[in-house]
């Protein structure tokens, strides 16, 4: 088994918490996600053109990068969360062009060296996997896809095709932010997803109450957190630590209450 | 990158079915929008083929953009460079003048394609980015013929030094929602278009401006543009009964220059130049993505862009808002890598000069963005024998222009 897989074996749904690296005191707010009970880290690259995020997560992008974030400080900062968390998962989350600077093989490597988990890509769907999914999965690195209400059922197949860990599924179709998708809606796609695949399906986008949570956590594997989050370091910026952790066990509570 | 296989048979059978022009192009979007693409694909690849559709195309080319453009033989500006030229040199300059057509650009052409094209997919809403204004105002002008309602997206920075254009867009009924991320310019309006898209895929079409983007945008710009370079074509052959010898187009995302070349592409004595924005130079602050840039994943396609080391996107900076892009169209890196065309920059003082030469010397106000072209015709006519000819693409009038070129001289208004 591996870590990721490990994470969604229990009878509840995982937590999938999601920050930007850089933003803040990133390995503070790491152990805050972990003390508050996240099951799985989602760790941001911070991008110039984040086209896919909304108002929140942009800004944190461009609060990481005008803080000075290499991509080499982001693998620090996941090496460092490796020593201290060996049995969390890690997943690195952004955009194609930081992920393939230097090549498929070098991110590959670099992900292998740094604990990684698994990586998602917001603009690499399954038509261009060829850019760096042989590589992650070579090295054992999952590459994690994303499912959307657009994916119908003829192109389903061609998104599971090379998926790896789990699946993401993008409850609305949007960016990242504040809207959020009606629990039925949600609970057919899930059911929609599970007929094709046995990969766990994790569900986000517009996730931010404990009561959200616990409901999108009777149907999906996972839950996925992540504007939420990142507006409250935006808030409490280097001190946020302990008010992320108190957040997040309130997502974590709920979904702990809410057995599937 | 650059390619070692024998040049292909024709340089004008690209993109692949994949959308890919050698290792460039593709379609790299959210997965949100990746069933919207393929069903634009699709449908595009429908509508090519249906004559009803190319006929409607035509008509409306013809009686609203006013096509075709003339094809103009710049005596006076031959002769300006010839008095400065080497005994027996100073080729002759003509110009497609896509700066005539309806709404004062080549952008038109595009516009008028993919409202079409929204039309036939039962799209209800229209959005697009805008740098100068330019595909704005073409944007918000087939929205208005066909009665649909449009949102374009423009950098803050842009809405201040085309003030013209945004008013144009206003009038013509287009709501224009200011950028004010990143350096407020093209880029990111067009990252906030695509974030429009991702949220109304269900009755949005998007207009993009220029031959870039995923697949099939790059294809489809370029084919509705090319209509730029079949009359010229044909013009000049019913005019000097040969072909020119270069070709000169200025670059932005390489909308007029693909459609300048691209139905040249296989005529081995026919050169192209594309003009890229050196800003303040190549080694300061510029939009030359191919002088400057390496290969990259951005707004949907694999491409020359400026960055960094760690894949962050450089600013661009160019005097033309439409040339003020970090990157390029696909095809062009292709064609760049493959040495079919030749691709070289102009700084915004020489687009400035050219500018002023052009109304002096024939009575055209030219838009910044051609006026980097202008710069280097006049440069290369210089060089090269009386008998030969340049064409380069005029694919806009200046009248958006002239606040920031007196700006630029230093004259208040
Ligand atoms: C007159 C004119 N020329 C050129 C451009 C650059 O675009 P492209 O390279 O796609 O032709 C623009 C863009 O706004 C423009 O308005």
């Amino acid at each position: 088994m591996t870590r990721l897989s490990q994470s969604f074996a229990s009878d509840r749904a995982a937590l999938v918490a999601f920050i930007t690296a850089g933003d803040g005191d990133t390995a503070a707010n790491l152990d805050a996600l972990v003390e508050g009970g996240a099951d799985i880290i989602e760790l941001g690259m911070p991008f110039t053109d984040p086209m896919a995020d909304g108002p929140a997560i942009q800004l944190a992008n461009l609060r990481s990068l005008a803080a000075g974030t290499k991509t080499a400080d982001i693998f620090a900062i996941a090496k460092d969360f490796r020593v201290r968390h060996p049995n969390v998962p890690l997943i690195l989350m952004g955009y194609a062009n930081p992920m393939v600077r230097r090549g498929a093989q070098w991110f590959a490597d670099a992900c292998t060296d740094a604990g990684v988990d698994g990586i998602i890509c917001v603009d690499i769907p399954a038509e261009e996997d060829d850019v760096l999914g042989p590589g992650l999965r070579n090295a054992g690195i999952a590459n994690v896809r994303l499912a959307t209400p657009t994916t119908d059922a003829n192109r389903l197949p061609a998104v599971l095709e090379g998926a790896t860990g789990f699946l993401y599924y993008v409850s609305v179709a949007g960016v990242t932010g504040k809207q959020q998708a009606a629990q039925a809606s949600i609970e057919d796609a899930v059911a929609a997803l599970k007929s094709q695949t046995d990969l766990p399906i994790a569900v986000g986008f517009g996730i931010r109450t404990p009561e959200q949570a616990a409901a999108v956590a009777k149907t999906a594997d996972g839950v996925v957190v992540g504007s939420a989050i990142v507006e409250i370091i935006a808030e409490h910026g280097a001190g946020a630590a302990p008010h992320v952790r108190d957040y997040v066990k309130s997502l974590s509570s709920a979904i702990y209450n809410a057995r599937k | 990158m650059t390619e070692t296989q024998n040049p292909p048979n024709s340089y004008r059978s690209q993109p692949d079915d994949r959308g890919h022009f050698g290792d460039f192009g593709g379609r790299y979007v959210a997965e949100t929008l990746m069933p919207l693409v393929l069903d634009l694909e699709k449908h595009y690849t429908a509508a090519k083929a249906d004559p009803a559709f190319s006929a409607e195309f035509d008509d409306l080319l013809e009686h609203y953009v006013g096509r075709p453009s003339p094809l103009y033989y710049a005596e006076r500006l031959t002769e300006d460079v010839r008095t400065n030229a080497p005994e027996g040199k100073g080729a002759q300059i003509w110009f497609k003048r896509d700066e005539l057509n309806h709404t004062g650009a080549h952008k038109i052409n595009n516009c008028i394609g993919q409202i079409l094209l929204a039309k036939r997919m039962g799209k209800t809403r229209i959005i697009a980015e805008t740098g100068a204004g330019q595909h704005g105002v073409a944007t918000a002008t087939v929205c208005a013929r066909f009665g649909l309602p449009c949102v374009i997206y423009m950098g803050a920075r842009d809405m201040e030094r085309q003030q013209p254009n945004v008013f144009r867009m206003k009038l013509l009924g287009a709501e224009v929602v200011g950028v004010e991320s990143g350096a407020r310019t093209l880029k990111d309006a067009m990252n906030e278009a695509l974030r429009d898209w991702v949220a109304n895929v269900h009755d949005t079409f998007y207009i993009i401006g220029t031959a870039a983007g995923p697949h099939p945008y790059p294809e489809l710009v370029r084919d509705f543009q090319s209509v730029i370079g079949r009359e010229a074509r044909t013009q000049m052959m019913d005019r000097t009964g040969r072909l020119p010898d270069l070709l000169v187009a200025a670059i932005g995302g390489g909308s007029n220059a693909i459609g300048l070349f691209h139905p040249f592409l296989d005529d081995a004595d026919v050169a192209m130049l594309g003009i890229e924005a050196a800003g303040e130079g190549l080694k300061k602050k510029h939009a030359a993505s191919l002088a400057g840039g390496e290969p990259g994943i951005l707004h949907g396609n694999k491409t020359y862009l400026l960055q960094d080391e760690d894949g962050q996107i450089d600013e661009a900076h160019s005097i033309s808002a439409g040339l003020d892009y970090p990157g390029i169209g696909p095809e062009h890196s292709w064609l760049s890598d493959i040495g079919r065309v030749e691709y070289d920059s102009c700084t915004d003082e020489d687009a400035l000069a050219a500018f002023q030469q052009l109304c002096r010397t024939e009575g055209i106000i030219p838009a910044l963005e051609p006026s980097h072209a202008i710069s280097a015709v006049v440069k290369r006519a210089a060089e090269m024998d009386q008998d030969k000819v340049i064409l380069a693409n005029l694919c806009g009038r200046g009248d958006k222009d002239i606040f920031t070129v007196a700006d630029a001289l230093g004259v208040k208004m």
